[in-house]
């Protein structure tokens, strides 16, 4: 069975029917985005209901139980409960730009899904310039948050959307970056290539067995661009009430709700596709289909990371979470990009087997982690001995 | 026909977005219209088939001019959410340079012969982009980088405590 098989029967039938040629273009295009938009909007109701559940049994609650069995239906209570509250716009907010700003975020992240290889080839848009189109519409949800901000005429709004340009712009230089790695060692900057490039050995070419480090990286910066525990410091209620959504109610609240889950479910798919193979597993070349199996499996094991730290993990306060990227998460970055750079162009040149590259790579990778570690370890250790217990104070010494 | 149809579409959008910088009154709609125009300038690149410049002007000039725009417009507090005037008192002079810049252009545009090369878009445009930044256009390339780290010391410079 084959997915692209299906689809090319599908065309042919409706070509069968005598429609013309650019008709059968456009029907397709237009089925396309109605799949992947059906897809990411069902998801979301699903992730909702298992983040919620998850988080419960991980701070010993029950979580959401009581409509349906085991809560299941509990996310769609949800949406009909914010479907009938009242829709409040503040006397003062700025309305094109208030109502504008929930649709952006929404629009940019169903954007990603576009890109996104569930399979192999089975993409919205095969285009050349995959993670550069990720990091371009990535950019846009800051605009949003931006907007949302702004438009609230609310002074905690407008903090929170301060602090969106500073989180977000900060962990954008990491994970753009670290997602470079895998572009160097492939050689092309399509999802689908890359997914492609860690098919060897059976599993042991993923890349997370090859560059652990950048993974890690990757996973922590991810961690702060999907405003999720322990960087959530853009909504942290105890300081700034809600932050750049705090008047949005109902539906529009609802909007962001949706962009905040969609967003971490795209953060997992790509750290899948760029580390854990994508849609690669057993029997994948004789059974093409079983690719999005894999590829579903994997981001929900992302997925659940991501919830295990938001539920286990106390919050940053807002200079730690500067300080962390600019003076680790950074420098960590541009380290390994660099040496993955040393390594790649080493096996080109001395006509290196691609083990022997990857296994250079592992050992680039542990060494930056180890030297990450020591400075870091160092460093603690300079704070106990001031006896404050601080990290990353203004007035300490500095990393 | 379609593709005509999609660039007179965008192109007038992305006019008109240009026109809202220009008159908007409040100073935060004019940055917005700015992205638009920045995103309708990306649509025209995608329809010239040139992807990377598209995803490069989106990131770049969405992604970070303009978000700094609005940031920078954010923190000046005596343009929070007031109505400004797009005028003062110098407007002929800023009129009579911008009509004279925009007859300079069109005037280029028109003398400029172009050479047009009928040869189809290979494939893999972004590799000979990026083979070109390190092979050819390497000294270029890199001025430009060092340009930037110039810029980027002299901003921490400035912003240093004392």
């Amino acid at each position: 069975m084959d997915l692209r098989a299906i689809g090319e029967s599908f065309i042919a039938w409706l070509e069968g029917l005598g429609i013309p040629q650019g008709w059968v273009l456009l029907i397709n295009w237009i089925l396309g985005a109605l799949i992947i938009l059906g897809i990411a909007l069902l998801m979301a109701l699903a992730l909702i209901w298992l983040e919620r559940k998850i988080a419960g049994r991980i701070q010993d609650r029950l979580g959401p139980n009581r409509v349906g069995p085991f809560g299941l239906i509990q996310p769609i209570a949800d949406a009909l409960k914010l479907l009938t509250k009242e829709d409040i716009t503040p006397a003062d907010a700025d309305r094109i730009t208030y109502n504008l700003a929930p649709a952006i975020a929404v629009f940019h992240v169903l954007m990603l899904f576009v890109v996104i290889p569930f399979a192999d080839k089975v993409v919205g848009a095969n285009i050349n310039v995959g993670i550069l189109y990720l990091m371009a519409f990535g950019a846009l949800g800051t605009m949003a948050m931006l907007m949302a901000g702004w438009s609230s005429r609310n002074k905690y709004a407008l903090l929170g959307g301060f602090r969106v340009v500073a989180q977000l712009f900060s962990y954008e230089i990491p994970i753009a970056l670290v997602m470079m790695i895998p572009v160097l060692l492939v050689g092309s900057m399509n999802l689908n290539e890359i997914a492609r490039g860690q098919g060897s050995l059976a599993g042991l070419g993923w890349y997370v067995w090859i560059m652990p480090a950048a993974f890690l990286l990757y996973f922590v910066a991810a961690l702060a661009e999907g405003e999720r525990a322990p960087f959530d410091l853009l909504e942290a209620e105890s300081e700034i009430v809600a932050g750049y959504n705090i008047e949005y109610s109902a539906m529009k609240f609802a909007w962001f709700y949706l962009a905040f889950f969609l967003n971490t479910w795209i953060l997992s798919a790509i750290a899948t596709t760029l580390f854990l193979g994508g849609w690669q597993g057993p029997f994948v070349d004789q059974v093409p289909a079983l690719g999005v199996v894999y590829f579903f499996l994997k981001t929900l094991i992302m997925f659940l990371a991501f919830a295990w730290v938001r539920a286990t993990f106390p919050r940053l306060r807002i200079d730690q979470m500067m300080a962390f990227c600019w003076k680790v998460l950074v420098p960590m970055a541009l380290a390994l990009l660099l040496g993955s750079a040393i390594v790649v162009k080493m096996g080109t040149e001395l006509n290196l087997p691609g083990v022997v590259t990857n296994g250079l790579m592992l050992v680039m990778n542990i060494v930056i982690v180890l030297v990450t570690l020591s400075l870091l370890g160092r460093y603690t250790r300079t704070l106990h001995e001031t006896k404050n217990k601080r990290l990353f104070s203004p007035e300490l010494p500095r990393l | 026909m379609v593709g005509q149809a999609l660039f007179i579409l965008t192109a007038g959008i992305t006019l008109l977005m240009a026109l809202g910088v220009v008159l908007a009154r409040n100073l935060f709609h004019a940055a917005l219209f700015l992205v638009g125009a920045f995103f309708g300038i990306a649509v025209l690149f995608i329809l010239l088939e040139a992807e990377f410049l598209g995803a490069a002007q989106i990131i770049i000039y969405i992604g970070a001019i303009a978000t700094l725009i609005v940031f920078a417009i954010m923190l000046s507090r005596h343009v929070m959410g007031k109505e400004a005037g797009a005028y003062n008192r110098n407007w002929y002079f800023a009129l009579a340079g911008v009509v004279f810049f925009f007859l300079l252009l069109g005037w280029l545009l028109i003398k400029m012969p172009f050479n047009l090369v009928t040869a189809e878009v290979p494939a893999d445009a972004i590799a000979q982009i990026g083979q070109g930044f390190v092979g050819h256009y390497v000294v270029p390339f890199e001025v430009a980088s060092v340009l930037l780290l110039v810029a980027l010391i002299g901003a921490i410079m400035l912003a240093r405590e004392r």
